[in-house]
């Protein structure tokens, strides 16, 4: 594993109002790492993930990726960079098929005459390099798909773009014990594949399956990175539940008024 | 753990995959038929139900009524229905989209209006007819983009924004016919919409053209799939549907061309060939186009859809001109039916049977679900059903209360299929 970093925020704020979601967070991902993120609710992953994808512009701090100093304005700035996002409800269309759903909004077409054939190629070809063997065709309806089914297609359409860094919304909320466990391997294969993943969970289980490091936040700070080896659930849950900042000096470490929402 | 900074995801891994299961029907003729079972059973029915709908129709009316089964109203019903077909067109897409059009009855009015006007002799601003139907579609397409633009930028739902447009249209064909009282339409071309009758060769040759484009269609699919181990239709299936086309198509000029009024024999009605073109292209603007998947998209989950980078408002604009468009083109067939545009324009129930037959043909009320063939099929059914009731001399009153028992019986039975289908969970 290369230790250049693929993704690093450095003392990333954000506040809404009189909230401070986010409070000089720093964050990284390594290519063909696992990384974990996990904190309480109002902790302030999702508004850390959202300020990756584009959709909140950070008040202060940088957003470097490859090593460059990058302006993500929007989910389309984030896509050419190579980040994509699963979030939590999927985004999918539960009346188009696999196919249609692989490649929404960016179908595969000439004078804007679609074409099938490459596209349900190239769909099979994914499936086959992420080894989800569940889904019977790519021609039915995803309102036909399990649970897993669905979350294996959510990711398959995030990672067919070329993508490096891929950002994964609690993946098995939701899910069933086979069906989480299809869901992490498909995960592991991500990051074997040489990818980024950042991998947001409740599920310290899953974590520990899955994760190569853990980033811990609290109340919008960062409060401790752990090695998943090197490190146990209980340390991570004391983390989560009453970590201290690492860096930041002259502010109390416990909530102050500035609770995230 | 290896790493390949920047190795995209399709590079396949070390470990090789399984390849995908296969299709597990059989191939050839059982291959058909074990399809076709498992849809029945599943509760997949697709067109089936009303098909075999339509043929009750004919069979009782064939019967009941003496001159329901003559060539002449065969034409006559293929021009009755012509109109109701196209505006159905449009509500498929609007159905689409989980919006409604309410306005469309109307705006087949302004369409038959624009051309009446602008056709006009002696009014210093007659058009050639062709013309004049070009600008009645575009000026009308326009007018439902600009009440798809409310709706898709202002956010008003559409059903209030075209129940606007309902009344606004409304009030002007009012006000523009109310001291007039009719306008003829001495236009040939504009009257050839409805009641020009090709050669019978003429009719055989468009026949024999709409046979071979589905299996050409087919064709061409194999070719550019090439390679691919994409699975295709069962030969069986495209020789089956095939035959099907080419009896209907040859079978509806056989008849139209037996027709005879007087001394004038009759022939393929020109707006028969108006309709199958346009179901054609709308089929494959919906099925076949970046446009059409998107719509579905839409229809299916918004939010989803613009996650993916599709742009929402410009979709939901387009929708409403080609409703705006199919209204027009409906408005200006019903109009050369009577070569005039009367204050009793749009006739009888326009707007709801055009939604109906968008309806009984399986297109849903909450989007995401239909097909443009399911809008054709309907208005068959419905213009069947009103033109055999007619020609039985029923009363209007009972026209309507049939009409509206298939309706809710066709939606009932669809829902009933639905809740099979989740049973099965296909």
């Amino acid at each position: 594993m290369s230790d250049a970093p693929l993704l690093q925020l450095r003392s990333l704020s954000k506040s809404f109002g009189s909230v401070q979601a986010l409070n000089e967070v720093d964050f990284e991902v390594r290519p063909g790492e696992v990384m974990a993120l996990v904190g309480d609710n109002g902790a302030g992953k999702s508004t850390l993930i959202k300020c990756v994808a584009g959709t909140h512009a950070p008040d202060s701090g940088q957003i470097l990726f490859e090593g460059k100093e990058v302006h993500i304005h929007g989910p389309k700035d984030a896509a050419q960079l190579g980040i994509e996002v699963v979030y939590q409800d999927l985004a999918l269309c539960d009346n188009l098929d696999v196919v249609q759903n692989m490649f929404l909004g960016r179908e595969t077409n000439r004078f804007q005459i679609l074409n099938e054939a490459a596209m349900e190629f190239q769909t099979q070809e994914t499936l086959k390099s992420l080894a989800v063997t569940t889904i019977k065709s790519v021609r039915q309806p995803v309102a036909t798909l399990s649970g897993g089914q669905r979350q294996s297609v959510a990711v398959a359409k995030a990672v067919q773009w070329n993508s490096k860094l891929v950002i994964l919304d609690e993946p098995t909320a939701a899910l069933g014990v086979a069906q989480t466990e299809q869901v992490l391997a498909l995960v592991r294969r991500l990051g074997e594949q040489g990818l980024g993943v950042v991998l947001i969970s409740h599920n310290l289980h899953d974590i520990f399956e899955t994760a190569d490091r853990i980033t811990v936040l609290r109340l919008g700070r960062d409060v401790g990175i752990f090695e998943r080896r090197a490190t146990t659930q209980q340390a991570v849950v004391e983390a989560i539940t009453a970590g201290l900042p690492t860096k930041v000096a002259g502010i109390p470490s416990t909530a102050g008024p500035e609770t995230a929402a | 753990m290896t790493t390949e900074a920047g190795a995209s995801a399709d590079v396949v891994g070390p470990d090789q995959p399984k390849p995908l299961e296969e299709e597990e029907l059989p191939t050839g003729l059982a291959g058909v038929w074990a399809r076709t079972w498992l849809n029945i059973r599943t509760g997949n029915l697709g067109p089936l139900p009303i098909i075999i709908g339509e043929i009750a129709v004919v069979i009782i009316f064939g019967f009941t009524a003496t001159n329901f089964f003559t060539a002449v109203n065969f034409t006559n019903l293929i021009n009755e229905m012509a109109g109701t077909a196209m505006l159905a067109f449009g509500v498929v897409f609007v159905l689409l989209l989980g919006e409604i059009d309410l306005s469309i009855g109307y705006l087949a009015g302004i369409g038959a209006l624009i051309v009446a006007e602008l056709q006009l002799p002696g009014s210093g601003h007659q058009l050639n007819g062709i013309l004049a139907m070009l600008i009645a579609v575009a000026a009308v397409a326009l007018i439902g983009g600009v009440q798809g633009s409310i709706v898709a930028f202002v956010g008003v739902p559409s059903f209030v924004v075209t129940l606007a447009g309902f009344l606004i249209w409304q009030g002007v064909i009012l006000n523009k016919l109310e001291q007039r009282g009719t306008i003829i339409i001495q236009d040939r071309w504009i009257n050839y919409t409805d009641s020009y009758a090709f050669s019978h060769l003429a009719g055989y040759l468009i026949a024999a053209i709409l046979t071979l484009l589905y299996p050409l269609t087919v064709l061409y699919k194999r070719i550019a799939a090439r390679g691919t181990h994409i699975a295709q239709q069962n030969w069986w299936g495209v020789a089956a549907r095939t035959i099907g086309i080419a009896l209907a198509a040859f079978g509806t000029v056989a008849i139209a061309n037996h027709g005879k009024v007087i001394a004038t024999s009759l022939g393929l009605p020109l707006s028969a060939v108006i309709l199958v073109f346009f179901f054609i292209l709308l089929t494959f603007i919906a099925k076949s186009t970046t446009f059409g998947r998107h719509v579905y998209a839409v229809g299916g989950n918004a939010e989803a859809a613009r996650r993916a980078g599709i742009n929402v408002p410009r979709i939901r604009v387009l929708v409403f001109v080609i409703s705006g468009a199919t209204a027009a083109i409906g408005g200006i067939i019903f109009a050369s039916q009577v070569n005039s545009v009367a204050l009793t324009f749009p006739p009888g129930n326009l707007l709801l049977n055009a939604i109906a037959s968008a309806v009984i043909g399986g297109v849903s009320l909450f989007g995401g679900r239909g097909e443009v063939r399911g809008a054709l099929l309907g208005a068959v059914l419905i213009g069947t059903l009103q033109n055999g009731l007619n020609t039985l001399n029923v009363s209007n009153g009972w026209i309507y209360i049939i009409t509206g028992l298939v309706l809710l019986g066709a939606v009932t039975l669809d829902t009933f299929g639905r809740r099979l289908q989740q049973r099965a969970g296909r």
